[in-house]
């Protein structure tokens, strides 16, 4: 029962943010609203029993990737002072959302404990052996059958980082270095010069 | 699996990622001023795995033992054929780069490198024995071929080049995974055989969206018709040599890709998508001929010429037998030898300065100022045109010999009609270069590279070409009964 209860607010919340987040005129709420679509995701995996994908969901999603888009997106030009001005008007509103999102995880969590959502044996390959994590049946798959595959990613993400420094580092020559074996090298009496002025005068450099 | 087996398959892989690390690792402690010695390395590398994938060519490897990792990957003879072409192909337009970026002061010693991840991600497509294979090797050429493309900074065009070839690359990519979810979801597997074994009862209807969106995605990588949209623009914009790069390895790496999921995953449903194959042949072959017409910058002709190209290409995946496959692998070798010779020849274009010359008017007359060179690029756009002593015109001939046999008639009369529309841009060139007022524009020196690269590419294409056709028919019908042995 449990299960079914979470399932539908589960995917009801991550279809109707998901829906908000394109349809919100403005970008910094868009983000908000896809950080609580990618949160119900991950309650949806825990739901079938993928815990390691739904923290995934959450570590990399929510909080790196989700986090860097709101970077972006306050690089943009938006007003903060207008976007403040509603905060005591908005305030139960806000509450109400902290609740939602308490009571999502207290039936999660009920509904974790409760077992896994059966959606149909998997089989062949994609069953997990018995006896195994979830995380344990990944690693073996991932650094084991598709070991090639993996490497094959490795040199993708190593392309990307190449380009990126292709595309993006300009060398400029205005621009001057520290030379530290020149510092280093320097003695004091090439640097320094003991000069006795007059009364009255001043130095010359 | 044999792991020390799979890892002696994939040696060719190897060889060029270590180069490609090592060399990376020279670029980064060296700098630009060893981009010169980073291109001969990288080329020998490119050319050593060239050999190391020869003899399974020349053995007609296939079946089981070719298959590393669990049948993800698998290098029997039809992979060699597509990797030897790749590997030459990207080896030349290593050669021909370094003349080309020095004037702009823009040769940097990352070129040759992504020009071997490149290499390396092409030889995983036309590999690959399952759609995560695929997929990681078309991001791992696509994701080189965005860089390569906006590679000459101080230019806006190559910039937008690259801007629109990542964007729209990225919206395929999308949808190519979008299908390979969809066939993942209704069989269950994402290996070509085991699709194979799951669809033997049928296409259901969900399954044919996927056949339909994967479709789609490859199209759009081989710039067929209606997803051609971006060539022109990315061929013109990009550096030269890049064109070149774009117009060649990709080619023939992407189209080897479609063969292999067509015939391999869905080679028993093939009743399903021949239609649309069918239908983006012709469209290519007509568009790509109409286009070309009103053009007036030879490198955004050169892009419409590779569509009508692939068109005709895909005449030979539209009929579905080894025949077909045979007849695909012949005209791409004979359309790399062509299109190599041609952006060769528009690179040997230069006014009095250096600087490029590449609009069209500016060549008339070069008969007259440029004999040696006018009469390359005439063989050339003759041997595209498929006039008949050249050597372009043996692969039209197996193509259309291929869809006759397969009672393709209709498809082989449309496809020969359209030809001849085609021939007329090739031909105005021809009578520009010849018997138009000289413009006196292209005065420039060529590298000497350029020359020995033009004059290979000539031979081979020359009637001397039909020497090699029983050879290279032999080696092409053996990559294609190892394409069909899978089944």
């Amino acid at each position: 029962m449990i299960h079914v209860f979470a399932f539908y607010l589960f995917a009801v919340l991550t279809v109707g943010s998901g829906a908000i987040t394109i349809l919100s005129r403005n970008p910094v709420h868009s983000v908000l609203w896809l950080i609580l679509a990618f949160f119900n995701a991950a309650g949806l995996m825990v739901l079938v029993g993928a815990e390691f994908i739904a923290m995934l969901l959450v570590i990399v999603y929510v909080g790196a990737v989700a986090v860097l888009f709101l970077f972006v997106v306050m690089m943009l030009n938006i007003d903060f002072a207008e976007l403040r001005a509603g905060f005591i008007k908005n305030f139960p509103l806000g509450v109400l959302v902290a609740v939602v999102l308490l009571a999502e995880m207290v039936l999660g969590i009920g509904a974790y404990r409760a077992g896994a959502m059966e959606l149909g044996t998997p089989d062949g390959i994609g069953a997990t052996p018995a006896g195994m994590t979830n995380i344990e049946a990944i690693g073996a798959l991932l650094y084991g059958r598709y070991l090639f595959l993996f490497e094959a990613a490795g040199i993708i993400l190593l392309i990307a980082m190449i380009g990126a420094i292709v595309l993006t580092l300009r060398q400029r020559s205005d621009v001057r270095g520290q030379n530290i074996g020149k510092q280093i090298s320097r003695r004091p009496q090439d640097a320094t010069r003991n000069v006795n002025p007059e009364v009255g005068k001043g130095v010359t450099l | 699996m044999d792991w020390s087996q799979s890892l002696r398959l994939i040696a060719p892989e190897e060889t060029l990622s270590i180069a490609g690390l090592v060399l990376l690792l020279v670029a980064a402690w060296s700098g630009d001023k060893a981009s010169r010695l980073i291109s001969i390395l990288a080329v020998a590398a490119l050319v050593a795995a060239a050999f190391l994938v020869a003899p399974a060519l020349c053995a007609g490897a296939m079946g089981p033992e070719t298959s590393a990792f669990f049948g993800q990957f698998r290098a029997d003879a039809f992979a060699s054929f597509a990797k030897i072409l790749i590997y030459l192909s990207a080896a030349a337009s290593l050669v021909i780069a370094p003349a080309f970026f020095e004037r702009f002061k823009a040769m940097r010693a990352e070129y040759p490198v992504l020009v071997l991840f490149a290499a390396l991600g092409m030889g995983i497509m036309v590999s690959a024995g399952d759609l995560v294979t695929l997929y990681i090797g078309l991001e791992m050429n696509s994701l080189a071929a965005y860089v390569l493309a906006a590679f000459l900074r101080p230019d806006d065009r190559s910039a937008e080049a690259g801007l629109k070839y990542f964007v729209l690359g990225a919206l395929a990519s999308g949808i190519l995974l979008f299908g390979m979810s969809l066939i993942y979801g209704f069989t269950g597997t994402v290996s070509f055989t085991g699709i194979n074994a799951a669809l033997a009862g049928g296409l259901s209807h969900g399954a044919l969206f996927g056949v339909v969106f994967i479709l789609v995605g490859l199209a759009f990588k081989v710039s067929a018709v209606p997803f051609h949209m971006w060539t022109p623009d990315v061929y013109e914009g990009a550096p030269t040599p890049v064109t070149t790069f774009f117009a060649t390895a990709p080619k023939v790496a992407a189209l080897g890709l479609t063969m292999r999921v067509m015939l391999d995953a869905f080679g028993d449903q093939a009743a399903a998508w021949q239609q649309i194959v069918v239908f983006i042949a012709l469209a290519s072959i007509v568009v790509g001929a109409l286009g070309a017409i009103g053009q007036s910058n030879i490198k955004r002709l050169m892009a419409y010429s590779s569509i009508n190209n692939v068109g005709f290409i895909l005449i030979g995946l539209a009929v579905a037998t080894p025949q077909g496959a045979s007849a695909m692998l012949v005209y791409l070798a004979i359309y790399v030898a062509m299109t190599l010779g041609g952006f060769v020849a528009v690179l040997m274009l230069k006014d009095e300065n250096g600087a490029f010359v590449e609009n069209i008017p500016s060549l008339a007359g070069l008969s007259r100022t440029r004999p040696a060179l006018a009469l390359g690029l005439a063989m050339i756009m003759f041997s595209l045109a498929g006039i008949p002593p050249l050597f372009g015109f043996w692969g039209k001939f197996v193509v259309f010999q291929a869809a006759v046999q397969a009672d393709f008639i209709a498809l082989a009369a449309l496809g020969i009609a359209a030809s001849v529309i085609g021939a007329f841009y090739y031909i105005k060139i021809v009578k520009i270069m010849y018997f138009d007022e000289p413009a006196d524009v292209v005065k420039g020196e060529s590298d000497i590279w350029h020359k020995i690269i033009l004059v290979a590419c000539v031979v081979f294409i020359s009637p001397l070409g039909y020497l090699l056709a029983k050879w290279l028919g032999g080696l092409a019908d053996v990559a294609a009964a190892s394409l069909f042995f899978a089944l």
